[in-house]
């Protein structure tokens, strides 16, 4: 009984307010990314034309396994549906961790995350954009980015037929492709709804009823997050290099989702907390999230490493095609990006964590919180741009420019979002035990 | 009589009284040696102020040596000693190596962590328990002061342990 200070909810309801100024800031950057992307396609659209030609000229010979691989014109549009894919599906991994974020720790009855879980909450409303664009991509542009989307591909007697592909077209077909994509976006953002619902009327009821069903909508979110984020990764990543296959591959993305989304959250409540809010978040909140951000970072590693191991160990070609690729194929263009994704999705925050302190101090967190980021985007780009761009990738305006854009809008979706509801969860069952959590 | 140990033992009844009482025992300038409780409570080892263990220090040390002895060895009779080429690899393969690597320094920090906790603690073989209380493993809170630390009287360090509590005053001598 002593020592514990008596609380009531309606002195720590706290509301974000997303000021014009802080509307103007992102909007500008949106619009200075459109600039770049608009600057960086032109720019593009005139460098390509001379070296369409020279490709031309030697036969293209170059080790891929993706889409570019058939001595097929190399048409200097594909880079920019590859970046739209690519940032499609890492902003799609940020938002829907949020949601698996929340279902965890209902699904754990954890009580320290209560007073983070509005800032998860309100990541998933991005799913809406970030759907539209894979969806839209796929629907028009799907035969830039997929092998197995082109011409005559599947047809026996054709000048394209691949038997591999044809084998694996029972799955990998136009219409059963798109129905699972609604599905899982459908799925994500339907469960997210019900469990936001929930959330907002636990506000205003109290009582442990909304907590409960929470806990069920939760469970049901893991269930088909198992599969989605499985069948998402073969779907959305592993397709693009059509012959190759990864057992590993789910589970790989799924970390490298994860990690990026706790990086995320972290991110999002420290510059709150700048900010002014969510003073009720101490130290020890952030040396949870921090331990969070470190442990998965280290699971990133050995997930992408065992993948790695089994394939140099058992030196299948169909199989070393993907890391060969990576390391010594396209003019070696994508080795430096190899390296670097190691260095900053292991060896920066496994090593810049590891204490206590450092998962204590809010500037260290954020250095890493950048330094996931930016690892996990170029991890992405590892997955997506040598099976569809090959050797005419690299970093320019495009990039650049889209990685903007897409920040921007999920900066803006999120704050918008994080205006709709209390910061704190004040009628949250844990809310007590959070407020004092000591560790 | 120089060569036992004195102590004074107060005995609590309540986890959240303990932690205060500290607090207040601390103020009125009596050192405490150390606190013994059923469970962990959290607070208590800030209200002592004892210093933070270097424990994590240690692990790293240890996972370090045995990151080198286990890449030492490996290399050594993959690489010097008898070369052999193993699934078409190199000599020195070293994503083979990383496995049994990590493992190994798991191992020595393990095993490493187990040891500096046991010979920081005085716990080795045949070493007899010191036990200020027994109920301390079941349902009190037992504050041990010694006497040799500390300027002020037994009568008086009693009356400050009795005023912050202690619903018992008793005198332990090793």
């Amino acid at each position: 009984m002593a020592g514990h200070s008596h609380f009531s909810p309606s002195d720590v309801e706290e509301h974000f307010e997303f000021t014009a100024e802080g509307r103007k800031r992102v909007i500008y950057a949106f619009l200075a990314g459109t600039i770049a992307l608009i600057v960086g396609i032109f720019l593009l659209s005139r460098g390509e034309h001379d070296a369409a030609h020279a490709v031309a000229e030697h036969g293209g010979e170059h080790l891929s396994g993706g889409a570019v691989s058939h001595h097929e014109v190399y048409d200097w549009t594909t880079r920019i549906w590859a970046n739209l894919w690519l940032n499609g599906v890492y902003f799609t991994g940020i938002a829907v961790i949020g949601m698996f974020f929340v279902s965890i720790q209902y699904l754990a009855k954890a009580g320290w995350s209560s007073v983070v879980k509005r800032v998860a909450e309100a990541f998933p409303p991005f799913l809406i954009i970030s759907g539209s664009v894979l969806l839209l991509t796929f629907l028009f542009k799907g035969d830039a980015i997929f092998h197995w989307m082109h011409e005559g591909v599947t047809v026996k007697g054709n000048e394209h037929y691949d038997k591999i592909i044809a084998g694996k077209s029972g799955y990998l077909n136009k219409g059963f492709f798109l129905g699972r994509m609604i599905f899982f976006f459908a799925g994500w953002l339907l469960l997210w709804n019900w469990m936001r619902k929930k959330s907002l009327a636990e506000d205003l009821e109290g009582g442990t009823d909304n907590f409960y069903q929470m806990v069920k909508i939760g469970t049901i979110f893991i269930l088909l997050m198992g599969v989605s984020s499985s069948m998402g990764a073969w779907d959305w990543v592993m397709s693009i290099d059509t012959h190759w296959f990864s057992t590993m591959f789910g589970w790989y993305m799924f970390s490298s989702w994860h990690v990026t989304g706790l990086a995320t959250i972290t991110l999002t409540v420290l510059l709150l907390k700048d900010k002014g809010y969510m003073q009720y978040v101490n130290f020890n909140h952030l040396h949870d999230l921090g331990k969070f951000m470190f442990a998965f970072s280290i699971f990133w590693t050995y997930v992408w490493f065992a993948q790695f191991l089994l394939i140099y160990y058992a030196n299948f070609p169909e199989e070393t095609i993907y890391f060969l690729e990576r390391w010594e194929g396209h003019d070696k263009i994508y080795k430096a990006t190899e390296i670097l994704n190691v260095f900053f999705n292991f060896f920066f925050p496994f090593l810049v964590m590891m204490s206590r302190d450092a998962k204590r101090t809010p500037i260290f967190l954020k250095i890493c919180c950048a330094f996931i980021l930016v690892g996990h985007y170029l991890d992405f780009y590892q997955m997506i741009m040598p099976g569809t761009v090959g050797k005419h990738g690299g970093y320019g305006l495009v990039e650049f420019g889209m990685v903007a854009m897409f920040a921007s809008a999920f900066v803006y979706v999120v704050s918008v979002q994080l205006t709709k509801a209390s910061l704190i969860a004040k009628n949250h069952p844990f809310l007590e035990e959070a407020l004092h959590h000591d560790i | 009589m120089d060569s036992t140990e004195r102590y004074l033992v107060g005995v609590y009844d309540d986890d959240e009284e303990v932690v205060a009482a500290v607090k207040e025992v601390k103020n009125s300038g009596v050192k405490i040696e150390e606190v013994y409780t059923p469970f962990p409570i959290h607070g208590l080892d800030v209200a002592l102020g004892h210093a933070r263990t270097r424990l994590p220090i240690a692990a790293f040390m240890f996972g370090c040596l045995g990151l080198v002895c286990i890449l030492s060895l490996i290399s050594y009779t993959m690489y010097f000693d008898w070369p052999m080429i193993i699934g078409g690899k190199d000599y020195f393969a070293l994503p083979d190596f990383i496995p049994v690597s990590f493992e190994g320094t798991v191992l020595f920090t393990a095993f490493g962590m187990v040891t500096t906790f046991l010979v920081s603690n005085s716990l080795w073989p045949g070493k007899k328990p010191r036990t200020f209380d027994l109920r301390s493993t079941d349902d009190k809170f037992i504050m041990a002061v010694n006497m040799a630390n500390n300027r002020k009287s037994e009568s008086e360090i009693e009356t400050i342990l009795r005023a912050s509590g202690a619903i018992e005053v008793n005198v332990k001598q090793f």
